[in-house]
């Protein structure tokens, strides 16, 4: 029995040690928002955050992140309007939409290191998400526009 | 339009059904097969979500493919696949601009399969263009009797009142649809003559269409909520995983041992697949009680195999098959067939000829290949994402031996189409494990190497261009052979056109080669490569041979302007001379090659080929195509900047120029995101991807070697639809068609090398740089 923390509420799943956390997720947890691509960490479709940190769900065994903090795609908000979900929906990034959780999900951890990003910099972040549909264009942009609102909110809590 | 209708009879006639209640048939019943809400795994998705709760008992349904509900919520039905066209919205405006609905009121439901629909495809860009006028048609019969409900309740004569934004007015008075369907409760039917012959709206009039709009499934698609085939779940169900036969068909099973599978928590048993439709054909499935101990298990199986025929063959087999065939003179079907060729080659000054090549290319759409089968109240039910269910339902019914009338095709959101998904071979394991459990529901999930195996690849092609030149430039006559792997010949013969010569051929393995050129008499000539054939199965693949015709013709036309000293525009210019077959005709084509003549004019003008000054070895290279089909033509002209590094051979493609004309445009960031999409697979497919086959398969089975474009690569885009009223063509696949001439052009305009084969891999560049400074 593996327990930790998914979306803010406690869980325990009784899987082998070294299922990955994705099946995990998906199969015996119900969050289906985080999705199966590639199965070896290449393609981000499956992207978390354990500890807050951007993470491949497909390639991380159930028994290490025993205790962690999860967030997936349908624990990032409570009404979806994270400003990073607010920005995808503004600027109508997904197309299929397969790989998005997982774009989404990276984003919000870019967004954590480099509250203003470059280009590069969401380059050298964000070039390990595939995107078959190839939204690149508005991903880079919804980046920039969520990265504003994060700012201007930021600004006015100071 | 006439073609699918007819392609559509002759599925229903094969199906032993009559004609099909396709178009309008009429009735005023309320609707209880498209709402249902609570979706359990075997109900049509609706969306916006949060309409899929509203309750919408008594609704009006003028015709199988709206109603509006006593609340007022208009519901639109769609049969095609949402793949990330946003092809629901699409569609859904074109119903509701011309019903005068009010938007915010309008809710989208992807339906299961029902023989009423007619033929459910999507694919070829069709959708908008196949639908324009049969959703009009629907809109105008809806807002037809709201008008005379409305006008009734009002007191009113129908003459004195508008329908505008669901309601009806009269003056400074005014009811909405959902009153008028509660207090009239509407009855009237049209017969299918009344229907055509209801007025629709003028262009000026369209409130809808053209304007800009949300997706109705975006939102889903941003906190996880979106369902796809992946996704769906069903009480009891078992897992399953392939175990890969080493060649795609003709594999038999010799033996298996699952000693070792045994040892894995959570195996059930493997399965030999008996496969009447043998489309599976050497299938081993191993079950399992999760997806991953289904995953171990299958590895640790083992299976001994008599591989098939092919287990030898390489692509450069295929290539050089395909090179056999183009250098017979008899064979493949005649697309044009001009008289004259034969002469006007002969007399001419010189005849110029050229080879061009493609490798495979692999769809590797996002989500992998997945089906949940089950039978179900003596149904048997196939859930998963498609995009030709009229086509492979059949399939289906025929593998598990029942009539079609027994299965039926749950719809759920497609991670990534592409045209992977028009062939459903990947249901018919899951309906086959299925019935060897008794019926009891089994969801059948492909890794991504099992899913990269089973591909239905673009096939490899090999292209040669033949044309007869006078001294002075001029094309005398012309010839195009074109071998592929042909997709529609495997799958849906019965649905092949017919060339000149009255053979049939696979018109998406040479569609492009019939080009809007003025160049003398013309040979079109598609070669079915059946080695193609039988060592896989070939697929339709975004823009299908639109995606590497204009490879051979636009490089060919850059060759010989440049060989002539020409100027490519001028050059191609002067051959879209709109005349004879290139006069284009109402409603598809109006205006013809001029059109295509216009994007190509605006598209110099907004990249300023040949006019800007460029850094050393850095150049813009133009290509130009009518999409995807001469049928339903969208103009496009595309440029590509790029910077050749003669040290690495690598290709940086720095900017990206499209102008289309594809009609009316219905959703136009809709268009726009189809069109950025569209031109970056044509970029991924020109540099970064491609594969080959070895021993029987293809080389790459995941990202680990197979490399597509990421955001690092995304050149800046300018991308410019031109304003018309025409018929809406398509636009999911002609951003597509441009891209790899443009950057083979550019690439001879930055350095000077002619590049024949795609995709341009750095090592290819050195070498030409290399043969060329030798030469």
């Amino acid at each position: 029995m593996i327990k930790f923390k998914l979306n803010g509420r406690d869980v325990s799943v009784d899987v082998p040690e070294d299922t990955p956390l994705l099946w995990a997720l998906r199969d015996d947890l119900d969050q289906t928002g985080t999705k199966f691509g590639c199965g070896v960490g290449q393609c981000g479709a499956c992207t978390v955050l354990v500890g807050g940190r951007a993470t491949r769900s497909c390639i991380t065994p159930i028994s290490s992140i025993e205790g962690a903090d999860v967030t997936t795609i349908e624990g990032l908000h409570p009404e979806g309007k994270h400003p990073v979900q607010e920005a995808w929906k503004d600027i109508q990034v997904p197309q299929c939409g397969y790989c998005q959780s997982g774009q989404i999900m990276q984003a919000v951890s870019l967004l954590k290191d480099y509250p203003d990003p470059t280009d590069e910099q969401i380059d050298g972040v964000m070039g390990g998400s595939l995107c078959r549909c190839m939204t690149y264009v508005r991903i880079r942009k919804a980046i920039k526009k969520a990265a504003a609102a994060m700012q201007k909110e930021e600004a006015s809590h100071g | 339009m006439g073609k699918l209708e007819r392609i559509a009879a002759r599925q229903d006639r094969a199906a032993g059904r009559g004609p099909t209640r396709r178009g309008f048939l009429l009735t005023a019943m309320g609707s209880a097969f498209m709402f249902g809400f609570a979706r359990q795994g075997n109900a049509a998705q609706v969306y916006p979500q949060a309409a899929g709760n509203l309750p919408a008992g008594g609704a009006f349904e003028p015709t199988i493919w709206c109603s509006i509900a006593p609340d007022g919520w208009v519901n639109v039905n769609v049969i095609r696949a949402e793949m990330g066209q946003h092809v629901g919205t699409a569609l859904a405006r074109i119903i509701a601009d011309e019903m005068e609905a009010d938007w915010n009121k309008v809710k989208i439901t992807y339906v299961d399969t029902d023989p009423k629909w007619g033929l459910m495809i999507t694919g070829g860009s069709w959708s908008v263009w196949l639908t324009w006028d049969q959703f009009r048609q629907a809109g105008a019969a809806a807002r037809t009797v709201m008008v005379e409900e409305g006008a009734r309740l009002l007191g009113m004569a129908p003459s004195a009142c508008i329908a505008r934004n669901g309601q009806v007015i009269a003056g400074k008075r005014s009811i909405s649809y959902g009153d008028i369907v509660s207090r009239a409760h509407p009855t009237r039917t049209f017969t299918p003559d009344e229907m055509a012959k209801l007025p629709l709206k003028p262009s000026s009039e369209h409130r809808l269409i053209g304007r800009e709009v949300k997706a109705l499934d975006i939102p889903s698609k941003t906190d996880g909520s979106a369902i796809y085939g992946i996704d769906a779940k069903l009480e009891g169900m078992v897992y399953a995983r392939p175990k890969m036969p080493p060649t795609r068909y003709g594999s038999k099973v010799v033996s298996v041992d699952d000693t070792e599978a045994k040892k894995v928590k959570g195996y059930i048993r493997y399965i030999v697949l008996d496969d009447p439709s043998n489309t599976v054909p050497g299938w081993v499935a191993v079950l399992a009680s999760s997806y991953p101990a289904a995953i171990r298990a299958t590895d640790a199986l083992k299976v001994t195999w008599t591989p098939g025929k092919t287990a030898n063959v390489t692509e450069q087999d295929i290539i050089e098959h395909g090179r056999k065939q183009i250098a017979e003179k008899t064979g493949g079907s005649r697309i044009f067939n001009d008289a004259g060729v034969d002469e006007a080659l002969g007399k001419a000054d010189k005849v110029v000829e050229r080879t061009y090549t493609c490798s495979s290319v692999l769809h590797y759409q996002l989500e992998p290949m997945n089906a949940l089968a089950r039978l179900h109240e003596g149904k048997w039910e196939v859930h998963c994402g498609n995009q030709w269910q009229t086509l492979f339902l059949p399939v289906i019914a025929k593998a598990l031996q029942v009539p079609e009338s027994d299965v039926v095709m749950r719809s759920y959101l497609l991670g990534g189409g592409f045209g992977r998904r028009l062939n459903g071979d990947y249901a018919v394991p899951a309906a086959l494990i299925s019935k060897a459990l008794g019926g009891k529901p089994v969801k059948l999930v492909f890794t991504r190497s099992d899913d990269v195996l089973f591909d239905s690849i673009r096939s490899p092609s090999i292209q040669t261009v033949r044309a007869g030149v006078n001294k002075d430039g001029s094309i005398n006559g012309w010839e195009h052979h074109a071998s592929a792997g042909w997709p529609t010949g495997v799958m849906a013969a019965a649905f092949m056109e017919k060339g000149e010569d009255g053979k049939p051929y696979d018109q998406f393995a040479i569609a492009g080669a019939d080009h809007w050129y003025d160049v003398g008499p013309i040979l079109v000539r598609a070669l079915d490569n059946d080695l193609a054939d039988a060592t896989f199965r070939p697929g339709w693949l975004r823009s299908v041979s639109s995606g590497w015709t204009p490879w051979a013709h636009e490089s060919f036309l850059d060759e010989l302007a440049h060989d002539y000293g020409k100027d490519p525009v001028d050059f191609r210019l002067g051959l879209l001379t709109c005349k004879g077959r290139n006069a284009g005709s109402a409603p598809n084509s109006v205006g013809g090659a001029s059109r295509q003549a216009n994007v190509l004019k605006k598209l110099v003008e907004k990249c300023g080929y040949g006019k800007v000054s460029l850094p050393k070895d850095t150049a813009i290279g133009i290509a130009t195509t009518f999409g995807q089909e001469r049928n339903m033509p969208t103009w496009t002209a595309g440029a590509a900047q790029v910077h050749v590094d003669r040290e690495t051979g690598v290709v940086t493609c720095q900017k990206i120029w499209l102008v289309l004309d594809a009609g009316t445009i219905i959703d136009p960031d809709g268009a726009l995101a189809q069109t950025e999409g569209g031109a970056l697979w044509g970029l991924s497919m020109a540099l970064f991807e491609g594969t080959e086959i070895e021993n029987g398969n293809v080389r790459d089975r995941n990202l680990n070697t197979y490399t597509p474009l990421r955001i690092t690569d995304v050149p800046d885009m300018d991308i410019e639809f031109l304003p018309s009223t025409e018929k809406p063509m398509g636009l999911g696949e002609p951003g597509v068609t441009t891209i790899a001439p443009a950057i083979g052009n550019a690439i001879f305009n930055a350095v000077g090398v002619r590049m024949r084969h795609l995709p341009v891999r750095p090592a290819d560049i050195l070498k030409a740089l290399k043969e060329k400074g030798n030469a």
